[in-house]
């Protein structure tokens, strides 16, 4: 197993042509963590991976891995094992070949990469597909062939470009999980880019979102989904609704409902409340009217609309939802979990 | 009854897709399996009875001479059109596919790869021939014969002016080769530790190599199978198999050979059955990988 090392980007700045996109980010990951870079498309992520990755260059900015200042460093001295997010293995070759290929490049001896290639198909469960051509694999098995020949080398680090957008979605939650548990096994440190909420969410000891460069947040995807720092983070992670709140010392009003605010929360503005903090209860003196019930499987999603027209997005328990039907009118409460207050739009 | 009524629908609906094929199956039959055929027949024929007169002669040195000058210049033209392309291509291929560069490029390839005969060879005997434009200047100006002994007409002029029309041709059958290439599998390789030469060496050469063989051979049957530029440009002598199949059908001199021109363009066939053998070998093993 690998002890994991800690990796530093520091004050990283990058522009293509006038368009900036890593505006001074840092980011300190510790040995054997994995961390996740969160954003919408353009926010920098894969850039901050590729400027790890030596793939491309800061204008300024350092990397330090293990402590050492590898800013200037090329790509294929780095010791870094990189995933990306479709067809990156070598077609001629094949599966075992492929996870062979680093050692090869590192002078191993045929028995030794043998050996370790047969280990890290056993880990990602391929063991039987090794004399197969990648054309041959799912896409789900491929992308698994393609950690294992990062593994493989045993790298300080591993990168994770987006490793699971062309699956199906199936399959890209079960690979996410077991992504998660050979990151667990080997300890590696891992820097994972993606624009899901929720694959960043169920993986992550750490999530990084990022917007224009910037990294908004990060911190453990509990306090992230519960604690947003800023506006962006609020919306760009969950679902939310906007409604009108003033702030009275650190108490948010909502509807008639004294919540806990967040710190940093405007003074009035509209209050960032999640879906699951609204309750509905069917009431015909309510002020809401059931607009849409959308079935998610175990939970339903309920949108209302109060008699001034905003509109409340709740969610709840497919058994409790059942007792609902388009145009019942219902009360809303919400529960006292802390919301962040932004100024209006 | 109702089931032999449902068996004709069925097979009226497999044949269906079928039926367009019939011309191309029909321009086969007519352009390829009938002109076989009669070559096959005619080259163990003389005077309306089977014979080995014709084989046999093939064994002659004339006949072993321009086989072997065919191949020669086919191979040649083959190769140095197929190294020359390649690096072409290669050089074309880091350019935007929108680029002015790009788009001339593979334009005036496709032009030039379909530039041959009368015409081409007329181009370079007014360039360097005897009195060409380029060898006047080198006479005049700087007191070298280009002209020499006359080898634009002889086996090195032809396969200088092959090379105009094989190596554009490479260009094009090989640009989609490279095109393929994924700028990930360079990134995977370097991450790995992968250095420019090695990655070159171990991913790009075993990923292009069967495309670039695969283009050598078809540049060498296109080289073996052509003839008008070569009729044009020699006009003394049958150096290579093309001609001496033209002199065999029209000459004055040596009266009542024609089916000698059976037997070499039984030759001829065999050899490029031979090529396409190899050719469809390599695609075998590319196909591996691309199932």
């Amino acid at each position: 197993m690998n002890t994991g090392t800690p990796v530093q980007l520091v004050d990283l700045e990058r522009s293509y042509g006038g368009v900036r996109a890593l505006d001074g980010l840092t980011l300190d990951i510790s040995p054997g963590e994995m961390v996740v870079l969160l954003g919408p498309s353009g926010c920098g992520k894969t850039t901050a991976l590729r400027i790890l990755a030596g793939l491309e260059q800061a204008n300024s900015g350092q990397v330090r891995v293990g402590g050492a200042d590898l800013t200037n460093t090329s790509a294929n001295k780095r010791d870094m094992g990189m995933v990306f997010q479709a067809y990156s293995l070598f077609p001629h070759l094949t599966v075992a070949e492929n996870v062979a290929f680093g050692l090869k490049l590192h002078g191993r001896s045929l028995a030794v990469r043998t050996k370790r290639a047969q280990e890290m198909l056993e880990l990602v469960g391929l063991v039987q597909q090794g004399d197969r051509y990648p054309v041959q694999l799912s896409g789900g098995q491929q992308q698994r062939v393609a950690l294992a020949r990062a593994l493989a080398i045993e790298p300080a680090v591993l990168l994770l470009d987006e490793p699971l957008s062309a699956l199906d979605a199936k399959v890209r939650v079960q690979l996410r999980d077991e992504i998660r548990r050979i990151q667990l096994e080997v300890g590696t440190t891992t820097l994972f880019v993606t624009h899901d909420q929720e694959e960043a969410l169920a993986v992550a000891d750490r999530v990084g979102v990022m917007n224009a460069g910037r990294l908004e947040q990060i911190a453990t995807p509990t306090e992230l989904y519960s604690s947003p720092a800023t506006p962006f983070v609020a919306e760009f992670v969950g679902l939310s609704n906007r409604l009108p709140a003033a702030v009275d010392g650190d108490v948010a009003v909502v509807m008639g409902n004294r919540i806990p605010a967040l710190p940093g929360s405007a003074r009035a503005g509209v209050a960032l409340v999640r879906p699951e903090s609204v309750r509905l209860v069917a009431d015909k003196l309510g002020a809401a009217t059931v607009t849409t019930i959308a079935f998610l499987g175990a939970l339903s999603r309920v949108t209302c609309t109060l008699d001034d027209g905003t509109t409340v997005l709740g969610q709840l328990g497919s058994s409790d939802a059942i007792a609902l039907t388009l145009g019942d009118r219902v009360r809303l409460d919400l529960a006292t979990t802390p919301v962040l207050v932004v100024p209006a739009a | 009854m109702a089931t032999a009524r449902g068996g004709g629908v069925l097979l009226r609906r497999r044949l269906a897709p079928a039926l367009g094929l019939v011309p191309f199956l029909a321009y086969l039959l007519i352009f390829l399996v009938i002109p076989t055929v009669v070559v096959l027949a005619g080259a163990f024929q003389e005077k309306g009875s089977f014979s080995l007169t014709n084989i046999d002669a093939l064994k002659e040195a004339a006949s072993r001479t321009a086989l072997g000058k065919s191949v020669l210049l086919s191979g040649s033209t083959a190769v140095i059109g197929a190294v020359l392309g390649a690096v072409l291509a290669w050089l074309v291929i880091g350019a935007r596919p929108t680029s002015l560069l790009r788009r001339a490029v593979v334009s005036l390839s496709g032009v030039f790869a379909q530039m041959g005969g009368v015409s081409l060879a007329f181009a370079w005997i007014a360039t360097i021939g005897y009195s060409g434009a380029v060898t006047n200047f080198f006479r005049s100006h700087l007191g070298i014969d280009l002209w020499g002994n006359g080898w634009l007409y002889a086996l090195p002029g032809l396969i200088l002016v092959y090379c105009y029309f094989q190596i554009p041709l490479m260009v094009i059958v090989f640009l989609p080769a490279l095109e393929g290439i994924r700028p990930q599998w360079q990134e995977a390789a370097v991450t790995l530790g992968a250095s420019k030469w090695q990655y070159f060496s171990q991913v790009l050469v075993p990923l292009l190599r069967p495309a670039f063989l695969g283009c050598t051979l078809l540049l060498f049957a296109n080289a073996f199978a052509a003839y008008a530029t070569a009729a044009a440009l020699v006009s003394q002598g049958s150096p290579i198999v093309p001609l001496m199949i033209r002199q065999a059908l029209t000459s004055e001199v040596v009266l009542g050979r024609q089916h000698l021109a059976y037997a070499l363009a039984l030759e001829m066939v065999v050899v490029v059955v031979v090529v396409m053998v190899l050719y469809g070998l390599l695609i075998r093993r590319s196909a591996k990988w691309l199932r």
